[in-house]
Formats: structure tokens, C-alpha cells, sequence
């Protein structure tokens, strides 16, 4: 027996939106028959993960602060997936994000510096980012040095690089030694979109993103440019698109966002700087970009669904003692699914038997 | 033993699951399958390996389970990307982020076991040549098979027919598929390869290096195993002596921390991963371009029937 | 025949009522052949006829969808390459399936089935290389080989096996004109020697030098089996087409002007691992007339596109001067904006995006035309564009704005010569125009690069088809290694004169025996 593979001639847009259903329906089911395996009842599960937080005013609010920073990143990463570039140094953009805009904050420390802060301050978050991608960007264009390999590892010296200043130089003296940097002054602070609420203005920017992506990848000769590269490489040459050009672009559009999404969250929602700042965010966002298709409004539902996850887990953690691993494998199995699934859109599978197939 | 010697024999631990699971990786991409999923299928070596071991209390009964636990992911990394002809690099990701999660949610019950050191195989007369004697010859057993199959990952590749096999499917898999080679058989056996090695590489750092679990303990040595391969320009060789630079970049700096030269801890600690960049750099420097990439790696294989 | 047929008088192979469908295609419909022992037997059709399905369902490398194989008379299923093989056939492609990287031994040693060693591999290659005349060296990589030389390997391969029928796949296209007779000897002698040879070819002339019998298919349907020797050229070809073969029109006033195209001293390395350098060409093309570049393939013809498309630079601005404009240093956009236009020898993914509906694929090369607007894309403008091209070159497309690569090759073609040639370019530069194309998509387009330097652009086709240059060419020039010959008028030419120069040999001795 063996497979048989067979391009569709078509693939219309209603089958794509029922691949991404059927993949996220059969992720659930796995991950349901593990909780069986571990001994819960998968019922139970569904309903701590998925219908209580939808259900509570207070999850809610919970679920747009933790989709905010994917949504933010994963539209960045659409930019360099279209166009078969691989930025999977998220994560370290989104830390040098922080960082950078995190020490203008800690600069102004107690000074009356006033509002300009915080908007430098966001600046100087999707600077650091753009920055810190453009680092693989710029070895790849200039020296032909594989982007994924050196995006990751740049994640893990952006990590080193916060965990020295908060346990070093940007210590706060009055901490009780604890590895963290004095609270933002309200001057560098985001502040929540409605008094009292916990959704911060990085909500806004990411749907201010989605709006503009949707209308450069759809209807600019920049956003047919990426298309071109990710799927004729050769002929977006031809085209006279230069390559190197488009890869600085993607890491540097990327970079931002992430480091935006950084910069925000620190200011926005963690207040100060800390070892660790990011539950993972810069990864997962890499499935919810897959999820959401690369296409700017899946993203956007995709961060949600994905945000439900984080959240379930932790409620989960406390109601049904389901550890938090569990979120990430959830995650990589519904990764799994929904590459399979995109498979199946683009080709027609057959198992056939050896002399009884056609 | 003096510390110099202890130096020494830590860097040969440090670098053995290195080798080990760039070697796996090696065989992968030279049937021009690219799996970026090293790192989650050794993690889940490692999660495996240590609750089989503690669970029956036997350091075998966790080398396999390690293996199987490896083989297992790539098992499925290749239903992706040999059935469905998923994107590679896509699903590789996904390998990751799966047993990073998977390997924590199996892992939990063992945080805080500890497994007694796997007793050195010594050779005796040899290992008791002045320094280099200790070096080579008293070692575990890991480390041996190691070097024994960086010999036969080469001498396979270069001298057996279905290595021969494997590398064409690797270079051209439309001439191989033109000529009646059975690209999907062979890069299915080289992808579960890829993650027995990958497996084993993670059951050695839990029972052999660190002897305890904790979540994510492979910290980024998949993804430098993945390195290793391009460095060494899919030789087998060479794969041997870029395991044991890295192996031996991680310990220098895990003892220049302990020496507290003023230098900030985690500028030591980042050595490893700016060095792969480094290397990686001059190797482009050199080259221009990546020599000795198997022709059709990473690119879908979809026959046309 | 020849003299070994066994007295039972068995054909060695028949083929009947084989079929293959793709979707909605019938590439091959109920199909009946036989091939006899020891005979040299053609297959003739145009490209698209559906000889290539034909013989990889031979070969086993597709599966038919109906009918039935026989070998001796006995029904067999061929299901992988490895069982025809182990049935006594063998296959040289037409495009090699070879591995660049291996050596030639490694590369012989990888096809065969059962256990060949290397060094056994070595000392056969010596004794069939010996007894054939195909000269080869066992260690070289096989990028360092000439089509020629590679096509030997592909031959080699299935001689070890002892093969009772070899198979070849328009084995001449990679050849100059001295090395396809050479190959025409060997397989004269393998015939002689009792085994049967199935070769498809598309080429008239060397299908009467080789074969008595000769199978024609269109539309995958035989339509005649005739005795090429005694059936006219005209005859054969109106059976392969269909209808009679008109010829191109170049009957309008030729009076070239003054020079669009003008490169001096073009030297470049390599671009690749294994590409071919440019040595220190000289071209000029002038508004009016086509200019051909005739070559066998891989001695620098992509790498001339390359550079004078600007997809690779020159290192000096003047090297290159389009319609007078110094462009060496210009990239392909730049150049298109001077007046200049493009089409790369491959459809699918250089010229043309699969995936992509026609009019984003209009934008590829009408990027910084009406279609665009301070950076955003007129899509309504752009499907006028394919829609314009789609009327004037008679491009047949499923409905609406299909993807590139539901349309034929020849269609794909049509569309993508089109759209350069929409743009009125005053210099426009092909890549194998009829490559892979059937005849009647191929006669359109001579048509319209004719029709095109008539009305005053420049012309320059790059062709491995020689035919093709003596049709549609005013000056042609050979090129050879990165090296280009002069460029002489079309009138002065012979073929030998081409082979020659193909061979690198025109100046070196003028001799005639090449190889």
C-alpha cells in the first residue's frame, strides 16, 4: 500500500476556512483522548478550557490582553512566512523590544519627564525589534547565513541579555534583591483602553496592524511582492523585486511588530522588567500565524483561539491539577493538525493498494 | 584526576549528545528530508528515558525508551511531510513546540528523581596512559557508540549501496524516482533515524550528563545539532569535530562562570549560541554558499503519477 | 528486419488499448503497438502527442489507467522502473535522471538492481565503453559532463542490464548534429545485435535515417503506421499535425536600422557551482531583425539571458547599451523601462507564477506599468491586460482568470510571449520560445517574434532548435562554452557549419570527423 499525492486543480476558499475547523476539531480530540489518558475526564477539560473563560466577563477581558501581543507578532511573522523566509526569532525581538524601550522608561525614572515618553518609548520598542531581526536579515543578504538557525539562537542571547540587566545594572536597589527593575513611572505606562478595565491600548495597535496588513498584502505591489518570493522565487527576480531587499523588509516589518508587542506588554500589562516577560509568546505566535493562514483577519481569530488556550490551561492548572505543559503540546498538536490540513487543500490524498489502484 | 583532566572528560560529555543527534539529523537530510524538529524529539528522548529508567529503575529499559520516544516523533514528522507533503520547515517547528509541551506533561511526576552515574566502560592497560589514557579509554559506553557511529554513518554512506541510494534520493529525488528508487521507503527509515538518534542524544543528557529531568532541558542543543550538520557540510567527520568544538565552547564557559573572572554569567552562557553563529558566518564567509547541501533538501516530493 | 527474429515470428513487446487520464485529459487513448525483435522502431509525434505518458507507462514509471502490456506474448504488469528493468527494459529520458553531485560510476552503480560493486561497475563501464564507443571517465561528477557525455551515462546504464529493448526519449534534443549521428551508430549496432529499440523523437529527418517502421500518435491516439522511408516529409508531418503545416511569413521588407542592442566585451563567472562562465561576447541586434542564438544546452545560454536580462549585472554600465542607453549595470526593471522585454526558457516558476491567476501574473512584468498606482495594484486594469493578451494570442484557458498552471504548455507560452510582446517592447529578448510547445502554439509564436522585428523592434531568440533558427532568424550566431561565434546572416549558414561551431571545433581544424 502507499500514498498517492495529486495537486488540486482547485481549492476553494470555503474548503480552506473548513480545513482550519476540521484541524483545530481534530486537535481537540487528541488532546481530549491525553486528558483521558491522564486519568481527567476530557468533558470536564473542555468545559475549564474552553466554555468557563468564554463565559466569565473577566476571562474575557483576559483573553484580548493575552491575544494582543500573538496577534501582534504572529502579523509580523506573516510578512516573512509569505514570503518563505523564516523568522522564528520572535521571541528575541519581542525580549530586545522590551528592552530597548524598557531602559527610556527606567532613564525617566522619577524625573517629570512628561508624555513624550511613552510614545519614544514604543518607538524605541519597535526599533530594538526591527533591529534584532534585521540581524539574521542582514547575515543572510549579505553573507548567505541560514535565517532560521541564527534568528533562534538570537533568541536565546536576547533572554541572556534581559536577565543580565534585571539581575544587574537595571536592578531596583529597593527590591529586596529580587531579579527585577523598579515599576514604571504612569508617564511610561500604557494605560487600559477603559478606566478600570485590563485592556490596555497594544490591542489597539494590533488591530490598527491587522487593518494595514490586510490592505498591503491584498492590494499593494508590496504585499504581491512577498507572494511572488514565497511562491516563484524565480520569478519575482525576474519581476526585478530584489531579493535582499525583501528579506531586510520582511525581518525589520516582523522585528517591529514583535518588538512593539514587547514593549507593550512591559508597559502595558507587567509594569516593570523581569527575567522572564513572555509566557512563549514569540513560538506560539509562529502557530497562530499558521492557524490564521497568513492572512491578517485568520490571525486575528487565531490569536483569540489560541489566547482561550493559555487561559484554560491556567484555570485548568488549578481545577483539574492539568499542568500547564499541557498548553504547548495542545499547541504542537494543533500546529500538526493544521499543516496536515493545509496539505489536504493543496493536494488530493489516496491510499492505493499495489495493481488494484488506478 | 586533576581538573585539567576533569576539564577534559567533561567536554567529551558535553559533546557526546551533540554528535549523536547531528549525526541522526545528518542521515535525515542526506535522503533530502529537512527536520527542524531535533530539539523536540530530543526532549522527549530525555522526558522518556528518565521516567522509563527511574520507573524500572534501569538505565537500558530508558536508553530504549528514549529511542522509541525519538523515533516515535519523527514518525510522525514523517507521516507530515512524506503522506501529506506538509511544508518541512512548518512541521519541524511544530515537532519542537509538540515535545517541548508533551515532553513536560510526561516529565512532571520525575522533577526532583535523581539516577546514580552510569558506570564508565574502562579499558584496562589503556586507560591508564597519562591523560589522554582516562580520556579515551575509561569512558561510558555512550561515548564509544558515539565515535562508533560517526565510523559507520560514513562508512554507510560512502560504501554501501543503500547509501548510495540514500545520498541520490537526497541529491535529485525526481531522477530517483525516474530510476525506480523508493524515495519514500528510504527518507521514512532516514527520518525515524534522525529521531532514534535524536532520542538517544536526549536519553544520554538525562541519565548520563545531568542525571535529573527539568522541563526544556535540552536548551537550544536540538537546534545546535542542526547547526552542527550545516558546519560540517553533511560529513560525518566533520560532524564529529564541530560536536566537540561546541561541546567543548559549553564547558569552558561553564567553568570561566565558576572561575568568576568579572565576566557577567550570561555572557558566558550566550558562548554557545553566538559561537553558532560565528561558525556558521565563516563558514558562508568561506563558501559562499552552503557546500554540500543535499540538492533536494527541504523540497516537497510529490511524483508525478 | 534483421536476421535474429525468432522463427516464431512473436513481436517482442505489444502494447494494446493502453489509455491514461489526468482529470479531464486523455493523454494516451486505447493505444496498440508492437515492437519486433531487433527492430529500431519510431514513435513520432508532436510535443503533447502523449509519446512521453506512452513510454513511461512502458517503463513503469506511470501507471495506464486501461490496457494491457505484453511481453512475448505473455501479459505482464510493469509497476516500478525496477521491474522493467528485471524484465529486460531500459529507458534513457530525455531529461536525465542523473545526480550532479555522484560520480559517473556511483551514478551507473545507483540504477542497477542487484549487487554491483563499484569496481564491478568500473570494469564494465571500460568493456561497454570499448565495444560502443562511448567514451567515459568512472570518477568524474556528472556536472562537469556534457549533455553528450551525459547522455552516454543514461546508455551505459542500460546496456549493463542486458536490455532487449532500450528506450529512448528524444534522445537528439541535447546533441549537436555530429554526436546525434554518432549515437546513431551505436544504436545501429545494438540493433544488429538483436535488440529491440522504441525511439520517440519529433524530428523527421532522423526518424527515416534510423527506423522502417514508425508509429505516429496525436491527441494520444495512433493515427498511422507507415514505413517512414517510403511515406513523403510532408505526408508524415500532416499526419503528426493534424492539418496541413503552414509556413512562417517573413516575406515582409527587412530593413534593419540602427542598433537596439549592442553588447561589447560581456565577460562573467559563473553564477552557480556549476554554471558556465561568459567569455567575451560581442552581439548586436538592430530594430527589425531577429538575431538567433543557436547552442547546445548548457554551454551559457541561460547565463546570456541572465546577463542581458538583468537578473545578473554586469560589472561596466557599457557593456550592455539597449536602444543606446549604457544598461550593463541596470537591473531587469530599469531595463524594462528602457524599452526592453524578457521571456526566460522556463514557463513554470520564472516566467510565470503556478499558483497565480494570469493577471497577477501580468503584474510580473507590467509591474511599473498602467496596472500600478503609487505602490498599489490596479487589479481591474491588470485582468484588461491578461484579458488583452488572452484575445490577441489566442491563448485557450479554462474560464475566468485561471491559474498559470492549468493552462498547456503551449498555452502558458502564448500567454507569456504575449504579454512581453503586448508591451511593444523595441527589443525583445527569448529564451527557447517553442520549448515543450505542440506545433500549432509553436507556429504562432515564430509568427509573432517575426511579426514583431517587421514592425521594427529587435529580436533575439536564444534556441537549442535548430529548425527554428533557420525559420525565424535574420543573423544567427552559435554559442559554445560561454563563447559566442560571429554573428553571420541566416543565408550563410549550414548545418555542419552550426555542428561545428557547437562543437567548438570551427576554427580550431575545420575538420569534419568532431568526434
Amino acid at each position: 500500500m502507499r500514498f498517492e499525492l495529486t495537486p488540486r486543480t482547485n481549492s476553494p476558499t470555503v474548503m480552506r476556512v473548513f480545513a482550519s475547523v476540521a484541524a483545530f476539531i481534530t486537535a481537540f480530540l487528541i488532546a481530549g483522548f491525553v486528558i483521558w489518558l491522564m486519568g481527567r475526564s476530557p468533558i470536564a477539560a473542555f468545559d475549564v478550557y474552553v466554555l468557563q473563560p468564554l463565559s466569565d466577563p473577566w476571562s474575557l477581558q483576559e483573553l484580548i490582553v493575552k491575544a494582543t501581543p500573538m496577534a501582534l507578532i504572529a502579523i509580523g511573522l506573516s510578512y516573512c512566512f509569505r514570503a518563505n523566509l523564516w523568522n522564528i526569532g520572535a521571541e528575541g525581538q519581542y525580549v530586545i523590544g522590551a528592552v530597548l524601550g524598557g531602559w527610556l522608561a527606567l532613564r525617566t525614572h522619577g524625573t517629570d519627564a512628561g508624555a513624550w515618553v511613552l510614545p519614544l518609548m514604543l518607538l524605541l520598542g519597535v526599533i530594538g525589534g526591527a533591529l534584532w531581526g534585521l540581524i539574521p536579515a542582514f547575515l543572510k543578504t549579505r553573507f548567505g547565513v541560514n535565517e532560521i538557525l541564527t534568528s533562534l539562537m538570537l533568541v536565546y542571547v536576547a533572554q541572556l541579555i534581559l536577565d543580565y540587566l534585571v539581575r544587574g545594572p537595571w536592578r531596583d536597589p529597593k527590591g529586596f534583591n529580587f531579579p527585577q527593575s523598579v515599576t514604571f513611572d504612569p508617564s511610561a505606562t500604557l494605560h487600559p483602553i477603559l478606566e478600570g478595565g485590563r485592556v490596555h491600548y497594544g490591542a489597539v495597535f494590533a488591530a490598527i496592524a491587522v487593518l494595514v496588513t490586510a490592505i498591503v498584502l491584498g492590494r499593494t505591489l508590496f504585499g504581491y511582492r512577498l507572494k511572488l518570493t514565497g511562491d516563484a522565487p524565480r520569478a519575482a527576480r525576474f519581476a526585478g523585486f530584489s531579493s535582499k531587499a525583501t528579506i531586510l523588509a520582511v525581518f525589520a516589518i516582523s522585528g517591529g511588530l514583535a518588538g512593539l508587542a514587547g514593549i507593550s506588554e512591559v508597559s502595558g500589562q507587567i509594569g516593570q522588567l523581569q527575567p522572564s516577560i513572555s509566557p512563549g509568546y514569540g513560538f506560539t505566535a509562529i502557530t497562530v500565524a499558521f492557524l490564521g493562514r497568513l492572512n491578517p483577519i485568520g490571525i486575528l481569530v487565531a490569536s483569540l483561539v489560541v489566547a482561550l488556550t493559555f487561559i484554560g490551561g491556567e484555570s485548568a492548572q488549578i481545577m483539574l491539577k492539568l499542568p500547564l505543559d499541557l498548553t504547548q503540546a495542545f499547541q504542537g498538536i494543533l500546529l500538526l493538525c493544521v499543516l496536515a490540513a493545509d496539505a489536504m487543500v493543496s493536494y488530493r490524498i489516496r491510499f492505493v493498494t499495489r495493481g488494484g489502484g488506478k | 584526576m586533576t581538573t585539567f583532566e576533569a576539564i577534559l572528560l567533561t567536554i567529551v560529555t558535553a559533546s557526546t549528545p551533540l554528535l549523536i543527534a547531528a549525526l541522526g539529523e545528518l542521515v535525515t537530510e542526506r535522503s533530502g528530508v529537512l527536520n527542524l524538529g531535533v530539539e523536540g524529539m530530543m526532549v522527549m528522548g530525555a522526558a522518556c528515558s528518565f521516567a522509563a529508567a527511574v520507573t524500572f529503575d534501569s538505565t537500558l529499559l530508558g536508553v530504549a525508551a528514549g529511542m522509541l520516544a525519538g523515533a516515535l516523533m519523527a514518525a510522525l514528522f514523517a507521516l507530515l511531510v512524506l503522506g501529506f507533503a506538509a511544508n518541512q520547515t512548518g512541521s519541524g517547528l511544530a515537532l519542537t513546540i509538540l515535545g517541548l509541551g508533551l515532553s513536560g506533561l510526561i516529565g512532571a511526576p520525575f522533577v526532583g528523581a535523581r539516577r546514580d552515574p552510569v558506570a564508565p566502560v574502562d579499558i584496562p592497560g589503556l586507560s591508564d596512559i597519562p591523560i589522554i589514557g582516562r580520556l579515551f579509554f575509561e569512558q561510558d559506553l555512550f561515548v564509544y557508540a558515539s565515535i562508533l557511529l560517526t565510523v559507520l554513518v560514513g562508512l554507510y554512506l560512502m560504501r554501501t549501496r543503500s547509501g548510495l541510494t540514500l545520498r541520490s534520493i537526497g541529491e535529485n529525488h525526481t531522477s530517483a524516482n525516474a530510476l525506480g528508487l523508493p524515495v519514500w521507503r528510504v527518507r521514512f527509515w532516514a527520518i525515524l533515524f534522525g529521531g532514534a538518534c535524536a532520542g538517544l542524544a536526549g536519553a544520554y543528557l538525562a541519565l548520563v550528563y545531568t542525571r535529573f529531568w527539568s522541563p526544556g532541558m535540552t536548551a537550544g542543543r536540538g537546534w545546535i545539532a542542526l547547526a552542527l550538520v550545516v558546519f560540517a557540510a553533511w560529513r560525518p567527520g566533520w560532524v564529529l569535530v564541530g560536536a566537540y568544538i561546541f561541546g567543548a565552547a559549553t564547558v569552558l564557559q561553564l567553568h570561566a562562570q565558576a572561575a568568576q573572572f568579572g565576566v557577567p554569567s550570561q555572557v558566558l552562557s550566550a558562548v554557545p549560541y553566538l559561537a553558532t553563529i560565528i561558525a556558521l558566518l565563516l563558514l558562508s564567509i568561506r563558501h559562499g554558499r552552503a557546500i554540500g547541501a543535499p540538492g533536494s533538501l527541504g523540497v516537497p516530493f510529490v511524483p508525478d503519477r | 528486419m534483421k536476421a535474429d527474429v525468432p522463427p516464431s515470428g512473436q513481436p517482442l513487446v505489444e502494447l494494446k488499448g493502453i489509455s491514461k487520464r489526468y482529470g479531464d485529459l486523455l493523454a494516451n487513448d486505447g493505444i496498440n503497438l508492437s515492437i519486433e525483435p531487433g527492430e529500431i522502431h519510431a514513435l513520432l509525434g508532436e510535443n503533447g502527442a502523449g509519446k512521453s505518458t506512452l513510454v513511461k507507462i512502458l517503463y513503469g514509471v506511470i501507471e495506464p489507467s486501461a490496457g494491457e502490456i505484453r511481453l512475448e506474448g505473455r501479459p505482464v504488469t510493469i509497476g516500478s522502473p525496477v521491474e522493467a528493468r528485471a524484465l529486460g527494459l531500459g529507458m534513457v529520458f530525455q531529461h536525465f535522471s542523473l545526480f550532479d553531485e555522484l560520480t559517473v560510476a556511483e551514478n551507473i552503480a545507483v540504477a542497477l538492481s542487484g549487487d554491483w560493486s563499484l569496481s564491478t561497475v568500473r570494469e564494465k563501464l571500460g568493456e561497454i565503453s570499448g565495444t560502443y564507443g562511448l567514451a567515459l571517465d568512472a570518477d568524474r561528477a556528472i556536472w562537469t559532463l556534457s549533455a553528450g557525455e551525459r547522455q552516454r551515462i543514461e546508455i551505459v546504464r542500460c546496456l549493463l542490464q542486458n536490455p532487449r529493448l532500450l528506450i529512448l526519449d528524444e534522445p537528439t534534443s541535447v546533441l549537436t548534429p555530429q554526436e546525434a549521428e554518432h549515437l546513431f551508430t551505436t544504436l545501429d549496432r545494438l540493433s544488429a545485435e538483436g535488440c529491440s529499440i522504441l525511439y520517440i523523437s519529433h524530428k523527421l529527418e532522423e526518424v527515416r535515417r534510423l527506423c522502417r517502421r514508425a508509429t505516429i500518435l496525436r491527441g494520444g491516439r495512433v493515427v498511422a503506421t507507415i514505413d517512414p522511408r517510403a511515406s513523403s516529409a510532408r505526408e508524415i508531418a500532416a499526419l503528426m499535425v493534424g492539418n496541413a503545416v503552414g509556413d512562417i511569413r517573413t516575406d515582409a521588407p527587412h530593413h534593419p536600422q540602427g542598433e537596439t542592442l549592442r553588447v561589447s566585451n560581456l565577460t562573467m563567472p559563473p553564477a552557480g557551482l556549476h554554471g558556465q562562465a561568459l567569455r567575451d561576447i560581442n552581439l548586436a541586434a538592430r530594430a527589425g531583425e531577429v538575431v538567433g542564438i543557436a547552442g547546445v544546452a548548457g554551454n551559457g545560454q541561460s547565463e546570456l539571458f541572465a546577463a542581458l536580462s538583468g537578473e545578473r549585472l554586469a560589472d561596466h554600465a557599457e557593456t550592455i547599451a539597449i536602444n543606446g542607453k549604457p544598461s550593463g549595470t541596470m537591473g531587469i526593471d530599469a531595463r524594462r523601462r528602457v524599452g526592453a522585454a524578457f521571456v526566460p526558457e522556463e514557463r513554470l516558476g520564472h516566467s510565470a507564477a503556478p499558483t497565480h491567476s494570469l493577471s497577477e501574473n501580468t503584474l510580473i512584468s507590467h509591474a511599473s506599468t498602467e496596472v500600478s498606482r503609487s505602490g498599489f495594484i490596479l487589479m481591474n486594469a491588470a485582468k484588461r491586460v491578461a484579458r488583452s493578451i488572452v484575445q490577441s494570442f489566442d491563448v485557450r484557458t479554462p474560464e475566468g482568470d485561471p491559474q498559470a498552471r492549468k493552462l498547456s504548455g503551449g498555452n502558458l507560452q502564448k500567454f507569456v510571449i504575449g504579454r512581453e510582446i503586448i508591451r511593444r517592447p523595441k527589443l525583445l529578448i527569448v529564451d527557447q520560445p517553442t520549448w515543450g510547445v505542440d506545433a500549432g502554439a509553436a507556429r504562432l509564436i515564430r509568427q509573432a517574434l517575426v511579426d514583431l522585428a517587421r514592425e521594427g523592434s529587435a529580436v533575439v531568440v536564444i534556441s537549442q532548435d535548430l529548425d527554428e533558427l533557420f525559420e525565424v532568424a535574420d543573423r544567427m550566431a552559435v554559442i559554445h562554452q560561454g563563447t559566442l561565434s560571429p554573428l553571420r546572416p541566416i543565408g550563410e549558414w549550414t548545418k555542419e557549419a552550426v555542428g561545428l561551431e557547437m562543437l567548438g571545433v570551427a576554427q580550431a581544424e575545420g575538420g569534419v570527423h568532431a568526434i
